[in-house]
C-alpha cells in the first residue's frame, strides 16, 4: 500500500490475522463463503463429481424420479439432473464472476477518471451514466443480447457477460466516484499534485487502493445479481444455449410441460441458483460490514 | 420547495432525451429484419423483391438521419410510431398492456409495504434475538429466489394441492375483481416477495440508525415506553430510506416484470418487449424502452420529490 | 381425413371414433364456439401471410374458390364454385360460380370478386404483399360472364387444384379492393359463414353467424370467439373452462395434463402433419461440400429409435423422407429403409458413417449446429443430433438464436450446419420441395448447392399432369435427394388435437390451416 495512504490506518491497533478476524466477527459470512467454495469445487470438479455426462441422452431413463441412480432424477431426455447441476456451477460461476468483475472494473475506473478529473469530463461521464442507469438492468441487458447476438469462445458467450456487464457499470461508476471525490478532497492528493506526480501516479497509487474496498463490495454484490440475471435471460431462452447444462435453463422452455409428471425437474435447480445467490448475498454483507468501519476510520 | 421542484424536473429533460437518443442508435445496431421474420419465418419460400417491397413500404429503406428525424419529431408530439409487425401505434399496443402490468407491479408494492414495516420493526425491536434472525432468513432469502422460480413453485403449488390453476387472460378490476385478483394475485406475489425483502432489510437498518441517535436514547431511557416511541419519532425518520427503496424497487419490479410475466401468461408490457425484441419490431422495441425509462426516471424524481417533502435539510441542499 | 395414414392405428383408431360419433347425431343449431389461437395475426390480409395465427382466426369470415375436404383430405371440394372442368389438354379450368351468394354487406358476389382476388394474388398492386405469387405465376384469370371464372395455364402445371384450394386465397370484393387495394389488411369483408365482430387486441377475437351465409342451414353456431394466449395457456384455459379447444396441436405432455384432469369430457385426435424438421448442411464449406460426409452425418443419426423415444417428449414423431409419410407419392417405407440415413440397424449405420468419413479424410470433425430458440421441437431436435453426432466422434456445438438472427444467418449461407423446417398447407411435392432446390430456382434453398439435376426434376415433375407418371418423377426426385443429402429430414411432427367433447363436427386433417371456416362445427351441450 501507498505510504501516505497507510498512516490512516496505521493508528488502528495491528490486526493478527484478518482472516482471523472475518471469521470472528462475521460467521454468517463465512458461511456464505464456505457454500461459494463448494460451488467452485463443482465447478472446477464437475467430471470427477457429476456421476453421469450431462449431455448424454439415455431415453430409458427419461423422467425417473429422484432414487439411488439419479439423485436429483432424470429430465425429459433422461439426462441426470444433479449432473446438469454440478456442471450448471460452471456456467454461473463463469458468466458470474467474469461479468462482474469485469463490469466493476470498468465502472471504477471510469468513476474514477469521472471524479478525479471533475468538471466537463465528470459532467458528460455522469450524464452518461444517468442514462444508462434509467433502464431497468433486465431490459438492458435484453436489449444488448439483442443487438451483439453471440459469440462464443471457450464454451463461454461473451456477448452474454458483455450484456450482463454492462447493467453494472454505471452502478459501479457512481461508488466509485463518490469515494474519489471524498479522496482527491484529502491533503494528501494536494501534496501529490505539488510534487508534480503524473495524473495516472496519482489514481493508481493514491485513489485505487481506496476505492478498493467499495471494489471489493461491488464486487461481492454484483455476482449475486449477474447469476440471477444469467438465470432470468438463460430461462428467457436469451442466455445459454442446450445442451450446455445452466440452470435458468433448465427451468425454461418445455419443462414448464412437466410441473406435475417431474417436478424434480423445477425444483433443483431453482434451488441452485437461490443457494448461489444466497451465498454471495451473505459473503457480500458481510464484506461489508467488516470492511465499513475501516473506511470510516 | 417550487425551486426544487422545478430544478429536479429541469434535470431529467437532457437524461430522457439522452435516453431517446441512445435508444435508436442502440437499436439500429441490431442484426435481423423484421420483415424477413415476417414474411419468412413460418416456411415460406418469399423472394427478395417481396422483402424489398415491404420494407419500403414500412419506411426502411429509408437513410437512418430520416428516420431519426421522423422519430424525434413524432416525439416532441408524444408519438412513438407505429409498430412494424402490426402496423398499430406504438401508443396504443403499450396502452394495452401497461394496466396489468402497472396493477401487478403496485399489488406487489402493497404487499411489499405491507409485510416490511411490521416485520422491519419487529426485527429492530428485536435485535439479535431469534425473532430478528428469522425475520432475516426470510429477507435474504427473498433477494436470492429468482421471481420466476417462486411463480413456477406457485404454480406447483397450486396444482399439487387444489388442483387448480389460475385462469389466464386479463379482466379490468372494476369489470371482474375477483377473476382479476385471481389472474394478478400471483405474479404479484411472486415479484413481491424479493420487493418485501428489500424494505424489510432497509428498514430494519434504518430504524436501528436512528435508534442510535441521541434523542431516541434518551427517550429509550425512560424505559416502558419503547414502543410508542418507535411509533413517534423513530418510525417517521426511519421510513424516509424506505420510501426510498420501495420507489426504487418499484422502476425495476417493472423490468422483473418481463420475465416473470412469461411463467403466468400475462399479456402485458413484459410480453410485449419480449415479443418485440424477437421480432426486430425497431419501433415497438424502441417505444417500449423509453416508455419504461420514463417510468423509472419519473419514479426517481417522485421518490426524490417526497424525500424532500419529508426532509427538508434535503431540498435546502 | 384419408385413411393413407399407414401403420399409425391408435391415430386412426381415435379418429374413427371421433369422427362416428360426429356422424351418428344431427347437428344441433346454436352456442359459441371458445377455442384458443397461441399467436396474434399481425395484420388481417390472407394474401400476404403465412400463419396460422391468421388462419385460425379470420377463415371462418371467408370463402375460397374450391377448398381441401376436411373429411377426406386431400381431396379437394367445391366451395364458392359449385362445379368445375378441366380442358382434355389440361391447360385450362373451368368453374361454374355459385348464384345468391352474398358478401357481408349484402352485396351478391359474383365472378368477378374471384378474378380480382386473384389478380391481386398473381399481380399485386404497389404495397400489397402477396406471399405466393410465384406459386401462381403460371395462371391467368378471366372472368367471362358472372358465374364463371376461367383459370388459363401459360405453362402445364400439376395439381392446380390443390393449389387453388389455398387457405390463405381469401376471396374479397372487387368493389372495395378498387377503392383500396390494401382493405384486407385492416378490414374484414368476405362472403364466409360467420361475420367479423370485433378484435380485442392481445386478447380476442370474435364473429358472429352470417344469416345469409350460401349454406343454408350452416353454420350451425350462433357464433366463435378466439382467446389469444401463450402457448403455456392452452392447457390451463382448457382447463379452466375458459375456451374448449386449440386447433394448432399440442404436444404429448400437455395432452397427458388435460387427459389427467378431464378424462371423460375430451375427444382426442392424432395423426401425421405437413411439417417436418430438417438438417441443412452448408454445401459452400468445408467438409460439408463431400457427399460422404453429409451421407456420414445423416447416418449417424437413429431416426426409428429417436421417433420412438422423442414422440413421448416433444410433437417429434414420424420417420419420413421429403414426402410426408402416408402421403401418395411419397417412398414406401421398404424403398425409404434402403436410403443413407433411414437404415433401422443404427449399429451398422454407424459403423458405414465413421467408414465414411474415413474416407472423405475428415478427423475429429467439429462444427457449429445453427438453430431458431423456439423450444418445440427445434430444441429436443438439436440436442437429439448434437447427442447422435457424438457417438461417432463428432462434435457439434449447438447454436440457438432468435428467430430472426437465425433467419438472417440462415439467408447469407452463414451457418455449418441448420435445422430447418418445412410446413405447408398440402403434401403437394411442388410445394415440399422448395427448401431442396438451388438457390437459383428458390429463394429458400439455403443449402447452397448448385446440382441443376434437382432443379430439372423438380421442374419436370411440376409440369407432369398425370399422376402416375408424376409420382415416379417425384420418387425418383426424393431418392435422388436424399442421396445427395444436401438437406436431410429429421423427424415429421405428429399433430395432436385435444378439445372438449361437446364439440362435433371439427375433422382432423394433417394440416392446421385446413378446414377451419367451422362452417360444419356445432356444440352438444349434452
Amino acid at each position: 500500500m501507498a505510504t501516505i495512504a497507510t498512516t490512516a490506518t496505521d493508528t488502528v491497533p495491528k490486526r493478527p490475522n484478518p482472516v482471523w478476524q472475518f471469521i470472528k466477527a462475521e460467521p454468517s459470512g463465512v458461511a456464505g463463503l464456505f457454500m461459494i467454495l463448494l460451488y467452485v469445487v463443482f465447478a472446477f470438479g464437475a467430471a470427477g463429481i457429476s456421476p453421469y455426462n450431462p449431455e448424454e441422452i439415455d431415453f430409458a431413463g427419461m423422467l425417473s424420479s429422484p432414487s439411488a441412480a439419479h439423485w436429483f432424477g432424470t429430465d425429459q431426455y433422461g439426462r441426470d439432473v444433479f449432473s446438469r447441476i454440478v456442471y450448471g456451477s460452471r456456467t454461473a460461476l463463469a458468466v458470474g464472476i467474469l461479468s462482474a468483475v469485469i463490469g466493476c472494473t470498468l465502472g471504477a475506473l471510469i468513476g474514477a477518471a469521472s471524479g478525479y478529473f471533475s468538471g466537463r469530463i465528470d459532467n458528460a461521464i455522469q450524464r452518461v451514466v444517468d442514462i444508462m442507469l434509467s433502464f431497468p438492468i433486465i431490459v438492458l441487458a435484453m436489449v444488448v443480447v439483442a443487438v451483439l447476438g453471440k459469440r462464443s469462445a471457450f464454451g463461454i458467450d461473451f456477448n452474454l457477460i458483455a450484456a450482463i456487464a454492462l447493467p453494472i457499470v454505471p452502478r459501479m461508476a457512481r461508488v466509485s466516484r463518490a469515494s474519489t471525490l471524498s479522496i482527491v478532497a484529502m491533503p494528501f492528493i494536494d501534496a501529490a499534485r505539488a510534487a508534480g506526480f503524473g495524473h495516472s501516479r496519482i489514481i493508481l497509487r493514491h485513489i485505487v487502493p481506496n476505492i478498493v474496498a467499495p471494489y471489493l463490495i461491488m464486487v461481492s454484490a454484483s455476482m449475486a445479481q449477474a447469476i440471477l440475471l444469467e438465470a432470468s435471460l438463460s430461462f428467457l431462452g436469451l442466455g445459454v444455449t442446450e445442451p450446455t447444462p445452466a440452470w435458468g435453463l433448465m427451468l425454461s422452455g418445455a419443462s414448464a410441460d412437466f410441473y406435475q409428471t417431474a417436478p424434480w425437474m423445477i425444483l433443483f435447480p431453482g434451488v441452485a441458483i437461490t443457494l448461489a445467490v444466497f451465498a454471495f448475498n451473505l459473503f457480500g454483507d458481510s464484506l461489508r460490514d467488516w470492511l465499513d468501519p475501516k473506511l470510516k476510520s | 420547495m417550487l425551486w426544487y421542484l422545478l430544478r429536479r424536473l429541469f434535470l431529467v429533460i437532457p437524461t430522457l432525451i439522452g435516453v431517446a437518443i441512445a435508444v435508436f442508435f442502440l437499436i439500429r445496431v441490431m442484426p435481423g429484419d423484421v420483415v424477413v421474420v415476417k414474411l419468412r419465418a413460418d416456411g415460406a419460400a418469399v423472394s427478395e423483391e417481396t422483402i424489398e417491397a415491404e420494407r419500403k413500404r414500412l419506411g426502411l429503406d429509408k437513410p437512418l438521419y430520416r428516420q431519426f428525424a421522423d422519430y424525434m419529431i413524432g416525439l416532441t408530439r408524444l408519438d412513438l410510431g407505429k409498430s412494424l409487425w402490426t402496423g398499430e401505434p406504438v401508443n396504443k399496443e403499450i396502452a394495452l398492456r401497461a394496466p396489468v402490468s402497472f396493477q401487478i407491479a403496485i399489488m406487489a408494492g402493497l404487499i411489499a409495504i405491507l409485510i416490511a414495516i411490521p416485520l422491519g420493526t419487529l426485527s429492530a425491536l428485536y435485535r439479535d434475538s431469534w425473532v430478528d434472525h428469522g425475520i432475516r432468513v426470510v429477507a435474504v432469502s427473498g433477494l436470492a429466489i429468482p421471481s420466476f422460480w417462486l411463480g413456477m413453485l406457485i404454480i406447483l403449488g397450486l396444482l399439487s394441492l387444489f388442483n387448480w390453476l389460475p385462469k389466464i387472460g386479463y379482466v379490468p378490476l372494476w369489470e371482474d375483481p375477483i377473476t382479476n385478483l385471481s389472474v394478478t394475485i400471483w405474479p404479484a406475489a411472486s415479484v413481491g416477495y424479493r420487493y418485501a425483502a428489500v424494505a424489510t432489510r432497509m428498514m430494519r437498518s434504518s430504524l436501528l440508525e436512528v435508534m442510535r441517535e441521541d434523542y431516541i436514547r434518551t427517550a429509550r431511557a425512560k424505559g416502558v415506553w419503547t414502543r410508542l416511541i418507535m411509533r413517534r419519532h423513530a418510525l417517521r425518520n426511519a421510513l424516509l430510506p424506505v420510501v426510498t427503496v420501495i420507489g426504487l424497487e418499484f422502476a425495476f419490479l417493472i423490468g422483473g416484470l418481463v420475465v416473470t410475466e412469461q411463467v403466468f401468461n400475462i399479456n402485458g408490457i413484459g410480453k410485449l418487449f419480449v415479443d418485440a425484441t424477437a421480432r426486430g419490431d425497431f419501433n415497438l422495441i424502441q417505444g417500449l424502452v423509453l416508455f419504461i425509462a420514463t417510468c423509472f426516471i419519473l419514479i426517481n424524481l417522485l421518490v426524490d420529490l417526497l424525500y424532500g417533502w419529508l426532509d427538508p435539510r434535503i431540498r435546502l441542499n | 381425413m384419408k385413411r393413407t395414414v399407414l401403420g399409425l392405428a391408435a391415430a386412426t383408431i381415435a379418429l374413427a371414433m371421433a369422427g362416428g360419433l360426429a356422424q351418428a347425431q344431427t347437428p344441433k343449431r346454436g352456442g359459441t364456439l371458445n377455442f384458443g389461437v397461441v399467436a396474434e395475426p399481425p395484420n388481417y390480409d390472407c394474401h400476404g401471410s403465412t400463419t396460422f395465427a391468421l388462419i385460425h382466426p379470420i377463415a371462418p369470415h371467408y370463402s375460397l374458390l374450391v377448398k381441401f375436404d376436411g373429411k377426406d383430405y386431400p381431396k379437394v371440394v367445391p366451395d364458392l364454385a359449385e362445379s368445375w372442368s378441366v380442358a382434355p389438354d389440361g391447360m385450362s379450368y373451368t368453374f361454374k360460380v355459385r348464384k345468391g351468394v352474398k358478401f357481408h354487406d349484402g352485396s351478391p358476389l359474383t365472378s368477378e370478386d374471384i378474378k380480382a382476388s386473384y389478380d391481386r394474388i398473381i399481380n399485386p398492386p404497389p404495397g400489397v404483399v402477396s406471399i405466393r405469387k410465384s406459386y401462381y405465376s403460371d395462371l391467368e384469370v378471366s372472368a367471362p360472364d358472372p358465374s364463371t371464372v376461367v383459370f388459363k395455364l401459360k405453362n402445364p402445371m400439376a395439381g392446380v387444384l390443390e393449389a387453388l384450394a389455398s387457405p390463405y386465397n381469401c376471396i374479397y370484393s372487387a368493389a372495395k379492393l378498387k377503392q383500396n387495394p390494401r382493405y384486407p389488411e385492416t378490414e374484414i369483408m368476405g362472403s364466409g359463414p360467420f361475420t367479423f365482430v370485433e378484435h380485442v387486441k392481445g386478447a380476442s377475437w370474435s364473429g358472429k353467424r352470417f344469416a345469409d351465409y350460401y349454406d343454408k342451414g350452416k353454420p350451425y353456431l350462433d357464433g366463435y370467439k378466439v382467446f389469444f394466449v401463450k402457448s403455456g395457456g392452452v392447457v390451463p384455459g382448457i382447463i379452466g373452462g375458459q375456451f374448449d379447444a386449440e386447433f394448432r396441436g399440442r404436444n404429448p405432455q400437455e395432452k397427458a395434463q388435460l387427459l389427467d384432469k378431464m378424462k371423460d369430457n375430451l375427444s382426442v385426435f392424432e395423426g401425421t402433419w405437413v411439417n417436418n424438421l430438417m438438417v441443412i448442411f452448408n454445401t459452400q464449406r468445408k467438409p460439408f461440400d463431400d457427399v460422404r460426409v453429409r451421407q456420414a452425418l445423416s447416418m449417424a443419426i437413429d431416426r426409428w429409435g429417436g421417433s420412438e423415444a422423442l414422440s413421448k417428449i416433444s410433437i417429434l414423431k414420424f420417420v419420413g423422407g421429403v414426402m410426408r409419410p402416408g402421403y401418395a407419392m411419397s417412398l414406401p417405407e421398404a424403398e425409404l429403409v434402403k436410403m443413407p440415413g433411414y437404415s433401422k440397424d443404427i449399429n451398422k449405420s454407424r459403423d458405414a458413417a465413421k467408414k465414411l468419413l474415413e474416407q472423405a479424410g475428415v478427423k475429429d470433425l467439429k462444427f457449429k449446429l445453427l438453430n431458431r430458440n423456439v423450444p418445440e421441437p427445434y430444441t429436443p431436435a438439436a440436442i437429439y443430433s448434437v447427442d447422435q453426432w457424438r457417438r461417432i466422434g463428432v462434435t457439434a456445438e449447438h447454436e440457438q438464436l432468435e428467430t430472426k438472427l437465425y433467419q438472417d444467418r440462415v439467408a447469407a449461407g452463414d451457418f455449418d450446419v441448420a435445422i430447418e423446417f418445412q410446413a405447408d398447407f398440402m403434401d403437394d411435392p411442388t410445394a415440399q420441395f422448395s427448401k431442396f432446390l438451388t438457390k437459383k430456382l428458390s429463394p429458400a434453398g439455403y443449402s447452397g448447392h448448385t446440382d441443376t439435376k434437382i432443379d430439372d426434376m423438380y421442374e419436370k415433375q411440376r409440369r407432369t399432369i398425370d399422376v402416375a407418371e408424376r409420382t415416379k418423377l417425384v420418387r425418383d426426385m426424393e431418392r435422388y435427394a436424399l442421396t445427395q443429402a444436401y438437406n436431410v429430414p429429421l423427424l415429421w411432427w405428429q399433430r395432436i388435437i385435444v378439445i372438449n367433447k361437446k364439440i362435433h363436427g371439427w375433422y382432423m386433417t394433417p394440416s392446421h390451416y385446413l378446414w377451419q371456416d367451422l362452417s360444419t362445427v356445432w356444440l352438444d351441450p349434452q
